[in-house]
């Protein structure tokens, strides 16, 4: 397989990580399996639930089906990178204290959306908020806590 | 194993040439191959960051789309929204706001799926695409390009580079509709495109349907309307044509007599929305969801 690796130099929350991958790695491997950062999630691997959901270039992009070669030169955010120095983001502490947390699988990614979301449009209606976030499957909070913490973090 | 990043058509197609295959936002691709349905290819050109690919440009000929727009932009352009709508419908239907920011109109034609969402509104607009290969370059309407599932006419050394739109009417409308279980992440069970344009006096001097996921391709429906009133006799004879010209398969989504069915209710709710466009209405994109079509909240 050696001939298949690449090297790739991956920008994430700011920090570039010079990496060799193989060609077929996806974004979602080389961010958890080559950089170590596990807030992003592994979900259906397929592109369907937003476990995966990363900014790249601040737009919402399913780490899964995308491939780490493919980042190259772009700005990827995950959810660690909502964090500044030890404070959470304000979409962090409303998904908290709204109780839009059970498992919390869903919520690195569900927080990615809602980022992006509200970075493009400041002060959507619950339906927008909707829109924003249905590409992120979450089997735990049936949504409304989710959607109530977006609205609250306007 | 190689990828190289184009900058350019022309290295875009050099590298076609030499066997690469082209990958934009990758969301079929990636996905496919993980599936098994075939190998991730061994030599890539990454196409996403050409700058060409991602114009929109009005012409003398009408509209020019580059391959690379993405569903996101395609369904709030403004001349796409104001005058090629049934397009922003569809756009506005694919994947979500993740899947429509990597994927892009060129990638969705070429996969050449029969329940692409883009497809219909293409064929009743009168579409082709330019495919280029190295010095040589032809347009082909679209529906002459989708020869199966998944299958197309264009040889492995040409590029999508753009997909080309004719002016429309003056008085004219577009809409697409789709049956739809959920809202996100859903593949059309069903759907269907129309094009409409009206007399002064308000009958259908030209009309054109086309349908999703009710045969191996996309496929356009004969209709004999000229001078028709816009009324329920002709939204019937567009349902009956529609259902009648259908030849749908089963599968875990849908029976065969259910999607022949429900393709007509489509195929009269995107004509009646069009008319309804035709005669300078505005129902805002996508139609499914001013309308109330398809999946609730």
């Amino acid at each position: 397989m050696s001939n298949s690796v690449v090297a790739v130099n991956l920008r994430v929350n700011g920090t570039e990580y010079p990496l060799a991958v193989d060609l077929t790695t996806n974004l979602l491997g080389a961010i958890r399996n080559d950089i170590g950062l596990t807030g992003t999630k592994e979900g259906c691997d397929d592109c369907e639930c937003g476990a995966c959901m990363v900014l790249i270039d601040g737009e919402p992009v399913n780490s899964c089906s995308y491939l780490a070669v493919q980042a190259q030169g772009r700005d990827v955010t995950t959810v660690e990178g909502l964090m500044t120095n030890d404070k959470m983001h304000a979409l962090q502490q409303n998904i908290l204290a709204a109780g839009g947390v059970q498992c919390g699988f869903c919520t690195p990614g569900m927080l990615m959306s809602a980022c992006s979301l509200l970075a493009k449009n400041p002060d959507p209606t619950r339906e927008e908020i909707q829109l924003g976030i249905s590409g992120n499957l979450c089997r735990c909070t049936g949504y409304a806590r989710i959607i109530d913490a977006i609205a609250k973090s306007i | 194993m190689t990828f190289v990043i184009a900058r350019s058509v022309d290295d875009a197609l050099a590298a076609l040439a030499a066997g690469a295959r082209p990958i934009a936002g990758g969301s079929d691709l990636v996905v496919g191959a993980r599936h098994g349905a075939f190998a991730l290819p061994t030599d890539l050109v990454a196409i996403d960051r050409i700058r060409e690919l991602g114009e929109v440009t009005v012409t003398h000929n009408g509209l020019q789309i580059g391959a690379g727009v993405t569903h996101a932009r395609l369904m709030v352009e403004e001349t796409i929204v104001g005058s090629y709508t049934s397009l922003a419908d569809a756009a506005a239907l694919v994947g979500s706001p993740a899947t429509r920011n990597v994927g892009t109109l060129g990638g969705n034609v070429m996969n050449g799926s029969p329940a692409m969402d883009t497809g219909a509104p293409l064929v009743v607009m009168g579409a082709s695409v330019t495919l280029k290969s190295k010095g040589a370059s032809r347009d082909v309407p679209v529906r002459e390009l989708w020869s199966g599932p998944g299958q197309t006419t264009a040889a492995g050394n040409e590029l999508c580079t753009s997909i080309n739109l004719p002016p429309t009417a003056p008085n004219s409308g577009s809409a697409y509709v789709r049956l739809e279980y959920r809202r996100a992440m859903e593949i059309a069970v069903v759907g269907a495109a129309a094009s409409v344009t009206l007399s002064l006096d308000g009958l259908v001097t030209a009309a054109a349907v086309a349908l999703t996921a009710v045969a191996p391709t996309i496929i356009s429906v004969d209709l004999e309307l000229g001078g028709s009133k816009v009324d329920d006799e002709t939204f019937a004879s567009v349902a009956a044509a529609a259902s009648a010209q259908a030849a749908p398969i089963s599968d875990l989504r849908a029976s065969d007599s259910y999607r022949r069915h429900t393709v007509g209710v489509m195929a009269r709710r995107a004509f009646e929305a069009a008319a309804r466009r035709a005669r300078g209405e505005t129902i805002g994109v996508p139609v499914n969801r001013s309308l109330g079509i398809g999946a609730s909240a």
